[in-house]
């Protein structure tokens, strides 16, 4: 009598070892369903796929944290991440000063270049010295003039072209696959998007005239790179993900990610 | 409240200068729309059915499929059509660039579908003994429908054409997705660039609700005007 009532405490005992060796921590991350390739997008049969998702499920492993993608419209990841819905924003989000009013970032875990792309009839563009004479360049404003670009609207190439391309028309779209859309139709000369999301393009259309025209230099509205979006107090996970982030750079796995998806340095220096 | 007041201040410039890009898309587009109407609804009620059905079908089709979808595919699905040919090289390529008029284009045809199903039912509802009447005076068939049909089927509908254009002015918010930054889309925009959430959205819905209230007042007195022989005078 006795001992079967010891043999069920053990085994109870040691379920509830177990049960706590299991309890990883849940991270609830946002990602938008909009196809972003080679970054994240859904493949046919409704997987994430793509650098940011491998990355993404590294990083989980190295905080040991049970990851669980929330798809998200893309306006939407901010609002739902300050509404507690999910715990962080993991989707190529710049770490730009009006976004850090409203979230936290981790650090940057990527930062690809700017890059200006034109139909068969645009010239290349040139680089000029900053006119603000801090000694930096940006991409020739003079080549860009009468011309129509287009930029996906709230985005860092939106602000690009707005501060500099002043005699240009520049034309807003709500996401870049409809600028890109639009710069085959030949309705506008030049888009201005970002690098990696430009080659996949330009490989996909050169048949049509499509072409790289300038790999736009730096320059500090473009930012420090890609970082995870996190909400303001929450320093443990910001922590967490930082040390995890050091960790795969340190490790090597990130670099064995990134050559799966880019032929480039994707960290940038 | 102070801070989101003084918010409300910032953001109202940019969405002002939104309103006349609203306005003018839901005239043009109600214009060209209801002007296309009377064909559509003739022809719905002819005997003929070479012109009966291809209405009928299309009012089938502009009804039946989203507003979304047509304005997509009219602005992308035209443009990959045009390039490399004669038509980028013509004097309305400048015009073919630009989004507005194919959001126009797309919202007139919408119309048209609508407003010729209302119309139809109106032209239905016309008393008999009006255009016996009518018929009995000797008018030509034309004359009966110019003077006598039309006329009277624009009276019975109005009504319900005036809420038709108020869906329409609200429909306009779809332009955005094809670069023409009306209220709606511009809130969208503020929305993106400010993570404000709610104050750009009452911000734009109290301009739609000053502009449907113009709207509807201005039809107000356009039915007074039609209907003014059936007022009794004061």
């Amino acid at each position: 009598m006795l001992k079967s009532f010891m043999k069920g405490a053990v085994v109870a005992a040691s379920v509830v070892i177990a049960t706590a060796a299991m309890a990883k921590d849940k991270i609830r991350v946002g990602i938008s369903p909009e196809a972003y390739p080679p970054f994240t997008s859904l493949n046919a049969k409704n997987q994430w796929e793509g650098f940011e998702i491998d990355l993404l499920a590294a990083l989980c492993k190295q905080m040991d944290a049970d990851c669980k993608i929330v798809s998200i419209a893309w306006d939407g990841l901010i609002p739902a991440l300050n509404g507690k819905k999910i715990d962080m924003i993991f989707n190529s989000m710049s770490i730009t000063d009006e976004r850090k009013k409203v979230i936290d970032f981790s650090d940057k875990y990527y930062n690809s270049p700017a890059e200006i792309i034109g139909t068969k009839d645009a010239a290349n563009v040139t680089v000029v010295d900053n006119p603000d004479g801090k000694g930096g360049k940006i991409a020739n404003p003079a080549d860009l003039k009468g011309k129509t670009i287009g930029v996906q609207t709230a985005t860092i190439h939106a602000d690009y072209a707005a501060k500099y391309f002043k005699d240009a028309t520049v034309k807003v779209y709500d996401t870049a696959d409809n600028h890109n859309a639009d710069l085959v139709a030949g309705r506008i000369d030049y888009a201005l998007l970002d690098s990696v999301a430009a080659d996949d393009f330009v490989k996909a259309n050169a048949a049509k005239g499509v072409g790289a025209k300038l790999i736009v230099p730096a320059d500090p509205i473009f930012g420090v790179g890609a970082g995870a979006g996190l909400r303001k107090n929450d320093a443990k996970l910001k922590d967490k993900i930082n040390a995890a982030i050091k960790a795969v750079r340190a490790s090597g796995e990130y670099d064995t990610i990134a050559k799966k998806y880019f032929s480039f340095n994707i960290y940038g220096d | 409240m102070d801070e989101s007041f003084a918010f409300f201040l910032t953001i109202a410039p940019t969405l002002l200068a939104a309103v006349p890009v609203t306005l003018s898309l839901t005239f043009f587009s109600a214009l060209i729309g209801n002007t296309l109407a009377v064909p559509v609804a003739v022809a719905s009620l002819s005997p003929n059915p070479l012109l009966r059905y291809p209405s009928a079908f299309y009012i089938f089709v502009m009804r039946g499929t989203p507003l979304l979808a047509q304005t997509y595919l009219i602005y992308y699905g035209l443009g990959e059509l045009f390039p490399g040919t004669w038509v980028q090289q013509s004097f309305l390529w400048p015009y073919l660039r630009d989004g507005f008029w194919y959001a126009i284009f797309a919202f007139s045809l919408n119309t048209a579908g609508y407003t010729g199903e209302i119309l139809r039912g109106a032209i239905m509802a016309v008393p008999k003994g009006e255009i016996e009447a009518a018929r009995a005076y000797g008018f030509s068939k034309g004359l009966i429908f110019w003077r006598v049909t039309l006329p009277r089927a624009i009276q019975i509908c109005l009504p319900t054409m005036t809420g038709e254009t108020i869906l329409l002015l609200k429909a306009t918010s779809l332009a955005s997705l094809i670069t023409v930054w009306e209220v709606m889309g511009t809130a969208r925009q503020i929305q993106k660039v400010t993570f404000r959430v709610y104050e750009p959205l009452i911000a734009a819905g109290i301009l739609y609700i000053i502009m449907v209230f113009v709207l509807t007042r201005l039809m107000m007195l356009v039915e007074r005007r039609i209907n003014r022989h059936r007022l009794t005078p004061a």
